[in-house]
C-alpha cells in the first residue's frame, strides 16, 4: 500500500509539518507542499547547490534529501534570513555589490554563505572560495559574489559588541 | 571637451527586483502555482538518429494519475511556410519538429511526447511507459563529416543554398555563403609571412542555472495563458501561435522571472506542448525540463570546424585573410555562422578577404543563440592566428592589433562601413593596463591577450511612463530582466525626468498589456529598450510642459524643463509638484514610445589572461584575468563589470574544460553539472574589468550594448597564454588537460 | 521518479531484518550517490532503509591502541571536523574534505562511498593505505574483511543478501606513518578523479619499513598496488625510490578511456599522482 508520510519539522524556527509521499525530496516538500519556493532547483543531484538550505546546523543540498529525513530536523531557507524588514547583512552586501543578476541561484550562495560567516567570521578570500564551491553561478563569474561575502564579515565583524 | 554631467546615469544604484531576488520572493517559472495544476514530463529520443515506426501510448494514458498524452499527430496540419522570431526564416516544419518529433528523431534527446499527470513523479514514470518503436539510422555528429557526399542524410528535403541559389541533391549543407573584400589570392602575394591554422571546437552549453519551464492553461473561452521564463515573451506567443496554427492574438505570454538565458532561451520547447496538454485535460500543465534535459533538449551552440588564413608585410601590416567556417548546425539548420562571417575580422582593417561560411545540419540538439554566437569560435582562430604572426615578426601582440585595428570607416568583408568604434581605444587600454604592463614570472607561466567584437543589434521595444500625483512614475516594459535591466532602463528615465531612479517603478508585463518588444538579446535592452524609455520619457515631459503651460497660462514651447524642474516667465516648478496637479490639469498622463533604432553600436571587448600551466598534468591555473571592454557608455558601471566578469567566465569555461562529450553513437556522456564542467568559484581568481567609453552617436546616452563582446577573446587569450606557459599551441576546444598533456607529449 | 518506501532503522538487527530478503532494499547514509541514482533509473529501489538513526553506524571514536572506529553513515563534515581524527589521521581528514562540496560534504559518507563502490571513489584508495577493515553485519552475524577486498565491480561489492557496512576500522597510526592522497581532476572541486593515488608510508631509522599505494579511477574497482607498495619496502625515501614506486603503480594500471581521460592519459597521471602523494607523505613524516 503506497501511502504518505507525517512529517513534522522545523523551517526558520517555526513549527511546521506536511504529509509527503517518501520519494519526494525535501527540496519538493518546501516548494511544492510548503510553498517555500526561494529554494530553487537547478540539477537535482547535488552539483549547483541552487537548492542548498541548512539542516540542523549544517548546509545540505536539499534535492538530496528526502523530505521523511526532515522529521524533528531545524531546516532553514533563504526565507528565513530577513529579521522583518530588516535584510541580513549578506542580503544586503549582495545588493549593494551587484552581486547577482539573473538570481536563481542566490538563495543557495545565501544560505551557504551564511552557514560560513556564522562558523568562520573572518574567512579568507581562498576559504570562501572553497566553501562556495558547491555553488555555481553562470551570470556573475562569481567575483562580485566573493567581495559582497567578504563585506558582509566586514559588517557583521563591526556589528559585533 | 567637456563630459556630460549625469544625475543618474552612470551610477550604481540598488536593483528594483532586489528585495525580491534576494529573500526568495521573487517567482520565477517553476514557482508558479495555480489551481488544479497538472504537471508534464517529456519523452525524449534514446536515439540520436533514427525513423519513428510507431508510437503506443495506451500503458502511458492507463497508468493512474495519467490525464493525457501528446505527441506531433496531435499538432494541426502543418502549413507550409516559413516563420521569423528575430533570429532569420525558418521552416514552420522545422520549428514544429524539434518541438516534437515527427517521422524520424534527429538527436538523442528529441522530444517524442508529453505527458500530464497529477504530480510529475507519475508524469515522468508514465513517459517511461510510451512504447516507441525505433528504426535506428546511422548519425553523423561534425561538421566535416556531415558535408561528404555519403554522409548519413538528416533531411530529405534539405537542398543546399549556394552562394544564393538552390543547389540540386540532397545535403547536410543547409547554407554555404561567401564574403569577399578586395582580392585575398592577389593580397597574399604582397605579404612577407603567411600563417594558415586549422580549428575546432566543441558544443557548449549556455549553463544557465534555471532549467526552461512553462506553464499553460487553455481556457475555456479559447484563449491561451503561457507562464514562463523566457528572453522573449512575444517570441513565445509568437511561435507557439505558428506552432499551433492559431491566433497570436489568442495567446497571453506572462514572463516569469527568468533564471539565466545567454540565448538559449530563445527558441520554445515546452510552451506548444504545455499548451497542448492543457487543450486536452481542461486544467493547467506545468512542465519542468530535468538538468539532463537541458543539455539534450535545448539548443546548445555549433561546435565548429574552421579554417583561417593570415599574411602580413614583415612591418605587421596585415594584407590579406582568408577564413573558412563551417558549423554544426545541430538538428536544424541555423547554425550562427553568420554572426560568425561577420566577426571573424571584424578588429583588424584588412584590405584583402575571403570568408566562406556552411551551415551545416548534424546529429546533435539543435543549436541555438549563445553570448555572442559564432564570434567566440571563429575569434579563437583568428586570434591565435594573429599572436602567431606577431611572433613570427618579433612585435608585441597588442602592438600588432593596434596597428591594424579596424575604426571608424573601416569596411567589413561582410559589407558594413563602421561607424564610431572603440578598438583602438579598447587595445590602448589593454597596453596602458597595470595588468599588462606587470611582468609575469614563475616557470610554466605565460600570458595572452586577445580581442573580440560583436556587432549588437537594435529590434523594437516598446515602453510607456504613467506618472503617479506623488511625482514617482511607473514605467512598464516588455523586455524579461536577466541581469537588472529593470534598472539599467529606469535609469536612463530618470536621467530624462530629472527624478531619482527610486521614483521609477519598473515592471515587466505580459504580452497583452505592452507594446512589441523584441527578445532580450543582442545586448539590446540596455540600448534598444532604454531608449524607448527615453523617449517615453520625452514625451513625459513634452506633456507636463502642457499642463505647466496651463497653470502658467503660457504655450508649451516657452516652458523649460531640466533637471526635473520645469520654468517659465518666473514661474517654476518641480516635476513632483507639477505631478501633484496633472489631474487638475486635464488628468492623468501617459508616456508612451515604441522604438526600433537603426543606431545601434558595435562592441570590442580584449582578454588579458595570466595561466600556470602543469608540465606534468596539462592542468591550466587561470591566475589573473582582465576584461577590457568598450560600453559606449556604462548606465550602470556595476552592471556593465558584472556582464564582463559573467562573459569572461563563460569564455574561460569554455577555453579549458566545458564540452559535449559525445559518444560516436551521438550519446552525451556527460549530461549533468557534474561532468559538464562549468567552473566553479574555487577554479577562478577575480576578474578584474577596465571599462572604455566610446560613446555610441546612436544612443542618447552613448549606449553600446555590453552583454556579448566579452566572451569572445577569453578561449584565444588563454591558448596564447597557454602557448608562452607549456610551449604548446592549442588549436582545440576546449583546452582541457588531457589535450594540452597531449600537445606536451608530441612537443 | 518510481515509489519506494522508507524505514528509519533504530538497531543494526533492526535493519538487517529489514534488508533481508528485500533485494530492492537500498542502505541510505547521506544519499548523495543512492537517490541521484534512484532519480537517474540507475538503480530501483522499493525500499528505502535510513541508517543515520542507528547507533553503531554514527560511531566516530579514536583509541590510541584499537584505532578509529568509523560508522558508515558518519558524514564527512564531522571526520573532519574532529580534533583526533585531524592530529591522527590528517589524510582522512582532507580526503573527507574532498568528496563533493561543502553542502555535500554536510551529509556524505565515507561508509557511502566505499559502498557505492565506484572505481573513482576517493576515499577508498585512502583507506586500502591505510589499512582499513570494513564490519558488515547480516543476517548469518558480522564479519570482517580489508578494504581492498570489499569492491568487486564499478557500483558492486561482496555485500550479500541482507548485509551492510556498520564502520570502518582503521589502525592507530605507528611512529613514522603518513598517509597521503591525492587526485587528479580537470576542476578545483566538484569533481570526480581521473586517477586519483592514496599512498602510506611507515619510515623508520631513515629507511621505509612498510608502504602501501592504491589507485582511483584505473580499475574496474578502487586498485590496490600492492607491488607498488612493496617496490618501496626497504628502501632509502627519495626520488629514485618514488620513480620506482610510481612506475609500479603505472604498471598496475588498467584504465579506460572515458570522457574523463585515456587510457594514456591516466596511466601517466598514476605514476605523477603516486609519485606526488609519496614526496607528501614522506614530507609529513619529516
Amino acid at each position: 500500500m503506497q501511502s504518505k508520510v507525517h512529517v513534522r519539522t522545523a523551517i526558520n524556527g517555526e513549527p511546521a509539518e506536511f504529509l509527503c509521499e517518501p520519494r519526494q525530496s525535501l527540496l519538493e516538500c518546501l516548494r511544492d507542499l510548503c510553498n517555500l519556493t526561494g529554494t530553487k532547483e537547478g540539477c537535482n543531484d547535488g552539483n549547483c547547490g541552487a537548492c542548498t538550505v541548512e539542516m540542523d546546523g549544517r548546509i545540505v543540498t536539499s534535492c538530496l534529501v528526502l523530505g521523511v529525513e526532515a522529521e524533528g530536523a531545524q531546516i532553514g531557507t533563504v526565507e528565513g534570513l530577513a529579521r522583518g524588514t530588516e535584510l541580513h547583512p549578506l542580503q544586503k552586501a549582495f545588493l549593494e555589490n551587484a552581486a547577482l543578476q539573473c538570481g536563481i541561484c542566490t538563495p543557495g550562495f545565501l544560505v551557504a554563505a551564511k552557514a560560513l560567516l556564522e562558523q568562520e567570521p573572518e574567512p579568507s578570500e581562498a576559504r570562501i572560495r572553497l566553501w562556495l564551491a558547491n555553488n555555481l553561478c553562470r551570470c556573475t563569474g562569481y567575483d562580485k559574489i566573493i567581495r559582497a561575502v567578504q563585506q558582509a564579515a566586514r559588517e557583521m565583524k563591526e556589528a559585533r559588541p | 571637451m567637456t563630459k556630460t554631467e549625469y544625475q543618474v546615469v552612470g551610477t550604481r544604484p540598488v536593483r528594483h527586483d532586489g528585495a525580491d531576488k534576494v529573500t526568495g520572493r521573487a517567482l520565477y517559472g517553476a514557482d508558479f502555482q495555480m489551481a488544479g495544476l497538472l504537471h508534464g514530463a517529456i519523452l525524449r529520443s534514446p536515439h540520436a538518429h533514427a525513423r519513428i515506426v510507431r508510437i503506443d501510448t495506451a500503458k502511458a494514458l492507463a497508468y493512474p494519475g495519467v490525464k493525457a498524452v501528446v505527441t506531433a499527430a496531435d499538432f494541426p496540419p502543418a502549413p507550409d511556410k516559413l516563420v521569423d522570431f528575430g533570429e532569420g526564416a525558418t521552416p514552420l516544419a522545422y520549428v514544429r519538429g524539434n518541438v516534437l518529433a515527427s517521422g524520424k528523431v534527429l538527436y538523442r534527446g528529441h522530444a517524442v511526447a508529453g505527458v500530464a499527470a497529477t504530480s510529475a513523479h507519475i508524469a515522468e514514470e508514465a513517459a517511461q511507459l510510451i512504447e516507441v518503436e525505433y528504426e535506428p539510422l546511422p548519425c553523423v555528429l561534425t561538421a566535416p563529416e556531415a558535408m561528404q557526399p555519403d554522409a548519413p542524410i538528416l533531411h530529405d528535403g534539405l537542398r543546399t543554398a549556394e552562394l544564393g541559389e538552390k543547389a540540386q541533391g540532397r545535403s547536410n549543407i543547409s547554407e554555404h555563403f561567401r564574403h569577399i573584400l578586395g582580392d585575398s589570392k592577389k593580397g597574399f602575394a604582397e605579404t612577407d609571412v603567411v600563417i594558415e591554422r586549422e580549428f575546432s571546437t566543441a558544443t557548449v552549453h549556455q549553463g544557465y542555472i534555471e532549467p526552461h519551464n512553462a506553464t499553460a492553461l487553455w481556457n475555456n473561452d479559447g484563449r491561451v495563458h503561457i507562464w514562463c521564463s523566457t528572453q522573449g515573451s512575444f517570441v513565445v506567443r509568437d511561435a507557439t501561435a505558428c506552432v499551433l496554427d492559431i491566433a497570436q492574438s489568442r495567446i497571453r505570454v506572462t514572463p516569469m522571472e527568468i533564471g539565466g538565458g545567454f540565448g538559449g532561451k530563445i527558441p520554445v520547447y515546452l510552451e506548444p506542448v504545455a499548451a497542448l496538454l492543457s487543450r486536452k485535460t481542461g486544467r493547467p500543465v506545468k512542465i519542468l525540463m530535468t538538468r539532463k534535459d537541458v543539455f539534450e533538449g535545448t539548443g546548445p551552440t555549433p561546435g565548429s570546424y574552421i579554417r583561417v588564413k593570415i599574411g602580413a608585410t614583415s612591418d605587421g601590416k596585415l594584407v590579406a585573410a582568408e577564413a573558412y567556417l563551417a558549423y554544426e548546425a545541430g538538428a536544424y539548420p541555423g547554425a550562427m555562422v553568420g554572426p560568425g562571417g561577420m566577426c571573424v575580422f571584424a578588429a583588424y582593417d584588412i584590405p584583402n578577404v575571403t570568408i566562406d561560411g556552411f551551415d551545416v545540419v548534424v546529429n546533435k540538439p539543435s543549436t541555438a543563440a549563445y553570448r555572442a554566437p559564432g564570434a567566440t569560435n571563429a575569434a579563437f582562430a583568428t586570434e591565435t592566428v594573429i599572436d602567431e604572426l606577431a611572433e613570427q615578426l618579433g612585435i608585441d601582440p597588442v602592438e600588432i592589433r593596434l596597428r591594424n585595428a579596424a575604426k571608424e570607416g573601416t569596411r567589413r568583408a561582410d559589407g558594413p562601413k563602421f561607424k564610431r568604434i572603440g578598438c583602438v581605444e579598447v587595445l590602448e587600454a589593454v597596453r596602458g593596463s597595470e595588468h599588462y604592463q606587470s611582468p609575469l614570472e614563475g616557470p610554466n607561466r605565460g600570458r595572452g591577450v586577445a580581442v573580440g567584437f560583436w556587432f549588437n543589434v537594435g529590434l523594437p521595444s516598446s515602453c510607456t511612463i504613467n506618472v503617479n500625483a506623488d511625482g514617482t512614475v511607473n514605467l512598464v516594459e516588455g523586455s524579461t530582466d536577466i541581469g537588472g535591466t529593470r534598472t539599467s532602463v529606469a535609469m536612463q528615465a530618470a536621467e530624462v525626468l530629472g527624478i531619482p531612479v527610486e521614483d521609477v517603478h519598473p515592471s515587466v508585463v505580459d504580452t497583452d498589456s505592452v507594446g512589441f518588444t523584441a527578445v532580450t538579446g543582442g545586448s539590446r535592452v540596455t540600448f534598444s529598450t532604454g531608449m524607448a524609455a527615453c523617449e517615453a520619457a520625452g514625451d513625459v515631459i513634452r506633456q507636463m510642459k502642457e499642463r505647466a503651460a496651463k497653470l502658467w497660462e503660457t504655450v508649451p514651447d516657452k516652458v523649460e524643463a531640466g533637471r526635473g524642474s520645469f520654468r517659465c516667465n518666473g514661474h517654476s516648478a518641480t516635476f513632483k509638484e507639477l505631478a501633484a496637479k496633472v489631474g487638475e490639469t486635464g488628468g492623468p498622463v501617459v508616456g508612451r514610445a515604441t522604438v526600433n533604432p537603426r543606431g545601434v553600436g558595435g562592441s570590442f571587448s580584449a582578454a588579458i589572461a595570466d595561466v600556470e600551466v602543469d608540465p606534468e598534468t596539462g592542468k591550466t591555473t587561470v591566475l589573473r584575468f582582465t576584461s577590457i571592454q568598450d560600453a559606449g557608455k556604462a548606465i550602470h558601471p556595476s552592471y556593465v563589470e558584472g556582464q564582463m566578469q559573467g562573459g569572461s567566465v563563460q569564455g574561460i569555461g569554455w577555453g579549458l574544460n566545458e564540452e559535449y562529450y559525445m559518444s560516436r553513437d551521438g550519446m552525451m556522456m556527460n549530461s549533468s553539472l557534474l561532468d559538464y564542467r562549468m567552473p566553479t568559484s574555487l577554479d577562478l581568481p577575480m576578474i578584474e574589468t577596465i571599462i572604455v567609453e566610446v560613446p555610441n552617436p546612436g544612443h542618447p546616452f552613448g549606449v553600446r550594448g555590453v552583454g556579448e563582446a566579452n566572451i569572445v577573446p577569453p578561449p584565444a587569450a588563454l591558448a596564447n597564454a597557454i602557448y608562452r606557459a607549456a610551449g604548446v599551441r592549442m588549436r582545440r576546444l576546449p583546452m582541457s588537460p588531457p589535450a594540452v598533456m597531449e600537445a606536451i607529449w608530441s612537443k | 521518479m518510481q515509489w519506494f518506501d522508507y524505514a528509519a532503522p533504530r538497531s543494526v538487527a533492526e535493519a538487517v531484518s529489514l534488508l533481508d530478503g528485500r533485494p530492492d532494499a537500498r542502505i541510505l547514509a547521506g544519499g548523495t550517490d543512492l537517490l541521484v541514482q534512484i532519480r537517474s533509473r540507475r538503480r530501483t529501489c522499493g525500499l528505502v532503509v535510513d541508517g543515520k538513526r542507528i547507533p553503531e553506524l554514527n560511531e566516530l571514536s579514536f583509541d590510541p591502541a584499537a584505532g578509529l572506529t568509523l560508522g558508515a553513515a558518519v558524514p564527512c563534515y564531522r571526520i573532519y571536523g574532529d580534533r583526533a581524527v585531524r592530529s591522527a589521521y590528517p589524510s582522512l581528514a582532507e580526503v573527507a574534505g574532498l568528496i563533493g562540496g561543502t553542502a555535500i560534504q554536510g551529509r556524505a559518507s565515507i561508509g557511502g562511498n566505499l559502498c557505492n563502490s565506484a572505481p573513482s571513489a576517493d576515499a577508498v584508495p585512502l583507506l586500502i593505505a591505510l589499512g582499513a577493515q570494513c564490519r558488515l553485519a547480516g543476517p548469518g552475524g558480522g564479519r570482517t574483511v580489508a578494504v581492498e577486498q570489499f569492491c568487486t565491480a564499478p557500483g558492486r561489492n561482496l555485500l550479500g543478501a541482507g548485509e551492510l557496512l556498520v564502520s570502518l576500522r582503521i589502525p592507530a597510526p605507528a611512529p613514522g606513518f603518513a598517509a597521503h592522497y591525492l587526485r587528479f581532476i580537470p576542476r578545483n572541486e566538484m569533481d570526480i578523479a581521473v586517477a586519483g593515488a592514496g599512498v602510506s608510508l611507515r619510515i623508520q631509522d631513515g629507511v621505509i619499513r612498510e608502504a602501501r599505494v592504491a589507485l582511483a579511477s584505473v580499475a574496474p574497482v578502487p586498485l590496490f598496488a600492492r607491488a607498488a607498495g612493496e617496490a618501496l619496502a626497504g628502501k632509502t625515501p627519495g626520488p629514485e625510490a618514488f620513480h620506482q614506486a610510481a612506475e609500479a603503480a603505472r604498471a598496475a594500471a588498467s584504465p579506460i578511456t572515458d570522457m574523463r581521460g585515456t587510457v594514456e592519459y591516466r596511466r601517466h597521471l598514476c605514476a605523477v599522482l603516486t609519485r606526488r602523494a609519496l614526496e607528501a607523505a614522506a614530507r609529513e613524516v619529516h
